[in-house]
């Protein structure tokens, strides 16, 4: 799960990292009204979408007066902003933040991860920051510096001091990047974060260090003991779809393709997808129904899948350890009855009581369409797509 | 012999009490799986599809000789569970449970390595369908009669794209030594690697199919492994040829967010090892039965 970046300030201010002063707003007189607060010549209006790139986007600008302030804010706020990150359909902007202007002799890298090869929390840095780590890897990988902490221990000083001079930090800069290394590992752990980030960690005029910006994203198995992450939570950052879903029990992606699928388990839905793709057609979504669905469940998920208006076929794979046949198929007949489905529909079930399944197809007397096998499925559901040319 | 499992392990369930512990418990007795025992703290000295019940793992362990344990425990609680049955002796533990926190499993890593390697668990999952040994006994959610025994190991990430392969296989009339899944999150128990080694000591297994799925490092990991050490034949299929990049399909692990970890590149790196790729899912059996040599029935 995502936050926005003054969420993640605030959160890491709370641990000892010290950022610009600033202040939240959702009007262009709110936006005027926190610069007024803060005071002083200059002015960062930033807009909060849970993305990357926002300031290649326009949505990060220096303002010097009111009257900048209250105009960039009124461009902005409603607004959709398109980055690299977030798909052609972009984010929507609903709130500012409006910071101190910060005087910035240099930009520099910092970042918390899990690492899955050492299955650790592992720190990446570099002297050179502010553009994306995934540009830095590839244009100077030589000026990262990884450094693996142990669970056991936590991050040491010695660390985070080897950590510091290796990024050529100096004098007074050592101590304060030892407090910032040490509250940002306290924050990732205490709080079951996936991953910290603070792109760019500036060294001001003065020499000193601060978190310019931040980004911090969290464990979603790990909510149920963060209720105070879970409450940051925007629901206008997230496709709605998959909103949805994920309020029902269903894993859900939206892609760009025709056919909406149905299937039981994560492997077997993208090898599905890649069985499709393989047969000439384009899968509409993921879905993976999830263990021991009962048929109100099935037809929650053509519901989903449905929400999507490109989809012109529903393959529907389940091979049913946990699951049963029965019950799935009992989902497919009361979706047809409920939803009042018109559109071609592909049944391959395989596994626990599938004979019952099968049956329950075959008396339904709908015009369901049966597949033994999962090239079999792809092949009637790419098949089963109304063809443009020979309809007209 | 099989890996893991087979009908002489004593299996202990933790979490048997519970209305799914116990559905599947009842499975895997009729399955003709060692059931000796449950543990749920509260519940001991019950009786739960006639085998007792016991307040810690240590006692059961005791008490019954149980070497193997399936977990059945809310996700708040299975890392708990987990280091309890690793303190008691316990060889080998299974955890379904789909939803722990990333970090918990650190700590369960972490506290797997305070053993000497010959009292080390061997930790299965989370997140997983389990593990078979077809007609000798299972722990885990699996439909045991698909499986048909032979003498090809799979292992997995996915449960029911491990179904999808031994069904295939099974067609053709290749049965199965043993079937692990290792499950879907970011960190699990055992890798691709560690079920490898164990399939190439095993003298009832001639072959391996791995199917593999976006993200993460552990196939690069396995083809390093093969290329180096293995001597039987490994058939490999990776799931997500479709998948969009950064974006999580399912499983908490199956997010492409570094160099290596797209199903094409996995493809590349196991075909550089000498790893046979079945280029799609429906031809997983096939693939194997070429590399066998043996005859499609069909």
């Amino acid at each position: 799960m995502d936050i926005h970046e003054y969420q993640a300030k605030e959160i890491l201010a709370g641990f000892g990292v010290p950022v610009p002063r600033g202040g939240l707003a959702y009007s262009p007189e709110q936006a005027a009204y926190q610069a007024r607060q803060l005071g002083g010549e200059a002015w960062v209006v930033k807009a909060q979408v849970h993305s990357g790139g926002r300031g290649e986007a326009g949505g990060v600008k220096v303002c010097r007066s009111e009257a900048e302030i209250r105009d960039y804010a009124q461009s902005l706020l409603g607004t959709q902003l398109v980055t690299k990150q977030t798909g052609a359909a972009g984010k929507g902007v609903y709130r500012l933040w409006v910071e101190e202007a910060t005087d910035i002799a240099q930009e520099l890298y910092l970042g918390f991860v899990l690492d899955r090869k050492t299955e650790r929390i592992m720190i990446v840095a570099s002297a050179h920051g502010g553009m994306a780590i995934e540009d830095l890897a590839h244009s100077e990988p030589d000026s990262l510096v990884r450094m693996v902490i142990d669970p056991a221990t936590g991050l040491i000083e010695y660390q985070a001091r080897e950590l510091a001079f290796k990024l050529g930090l100096k004098g007074k800069q050592i101590g304060q990047m030892v407090t910032m290394l040490r509250a940002c590992y306290r924050a990732y752990r205490d709080l079951d974060a996936m991953m910290v980030e603070i792109n760019p960690l500036t060294i001001t005029g003065t020499g000193d260090l601060v978190a310019l910006d931040a980004k911090m994203s969290f464990d979603t198995n790990a909510l149920y003991r963060r209720p105070q992450v879970e409450a940051l939570r925007d629901t206008s950052q997230e496709d709605a779809r998959e909103a949805m879903a994920a309020d029902n029990g269903l894993a859900y992606v939206g892609l760009d393709g025709d056919i909406g699928c149905i299937i039981n388990g994560a492997g077997l839905a993208m090898a599905t997808m890649d069985m499709i793709k393989l047969a000439g057609g384009e899968p509409a979504n993921f879905l993976d129904i999830g263990g021991g669905a009962s048929p109100e469940r099935v037809v929650t998920a053509f519901r989903t899948v449905l929400t999507d208006p490109n989809v012109e076929v529903i393959l529907v794979n389940i091979f049913a350890g946990i699951n049963r046949c029965d019950w799935i198929a009992k989902g497919v007949v009361q979706a047809y009855e409920e939803v009042g489905l018109t559109i071609p529909v592909v049944v391959r079930l395989s596994g626990t009581n599938v004979e019952e399944g099968r049956q329950i197809i075959e008396n339904s007397g709908l015009p369901l369409i049966s597949a033994d096998t999962l090239a079999g499925a792809a092949e009637a559901a790419v098949a089963a797509r109304p063809h443009p040319i020979a309809a007209e | 012999m099989a890996i893991l499992i087979d009908e002489t392990t004593r299996v202990l369930v933790q979490g048997m009490t519970g209305r799914i512990g116990q559905f599947h418990t009842q499975e895997m007795i009729d399955a003709g799986t060692n059931v000796v025992a449950g543990v749920t703290p509260g519940k001991g000295g019950t009786t739960v599809l006639n085998r007792p019940q016991f307040n810690t793992v240590r006692e059961a362990v005791e008490a019954t000789g149980a070497e193997a344990s399936l977990l059945f425990v809310p996700p708040p609680f299975a890392a708990d569970a987990m280091m309890e049955a690793a303190a008691a002796g316990i060889k080998t533990c299974v955890c379904v449970t789909d939803g722990l926190p990333a970090q918990d499993m650190m700590k369960v890593k972490r506290f797997l390595r305070h053993f000497p390697d010959d009292q080390k668990m061997c930790l299965i999952g989370p997140n997983c369908a389990g593990i078979i040994s077809p007609g000798k006994g299972f722990m885990g959610i699996m439909p045991p009669h698909i499986y048909k025994p032979g003498r090809v190991g799979i292992v997995g990430r996915s449960g029911t794209l491990g179904y999808e392969a031994a069904s295939q296989m099974s067609a053709l009339g290749i049965g199965i030594s043993s079937s692990i899944g290792i499950g879907g999150d970011p960190i699990n128990g055992s890798s691709f690697r560690d079920i490898l080694e164990l399939f190439e000591a095993d003298p009832e297994t001639d072959a391996v199919m791995m199917i593999g799925e976006i993200g993460g490092p552990q196939e690069a990991d396995a083809a390093q492994y093969v290329r180096e050490h293995m001597t039987k034949p490994v058939v490999a299929y990776v799931a997500g040829l479709s998948a969009p990049k950064g974006r999580k399909m399912g499983h908490a692990g199956a997010i492409i967010s570094a160099f290596g970890e797209s199903a094409q590149e996995k493809v590349e790196i196991l075909q550089e090892a000498g790893i046979t790729v079945a280029p799609n899912p429906s031809v997983m059996g096939d693939t194997m039965a070429s590399v066998l040599g043996v005859k499609a029935a069909a």
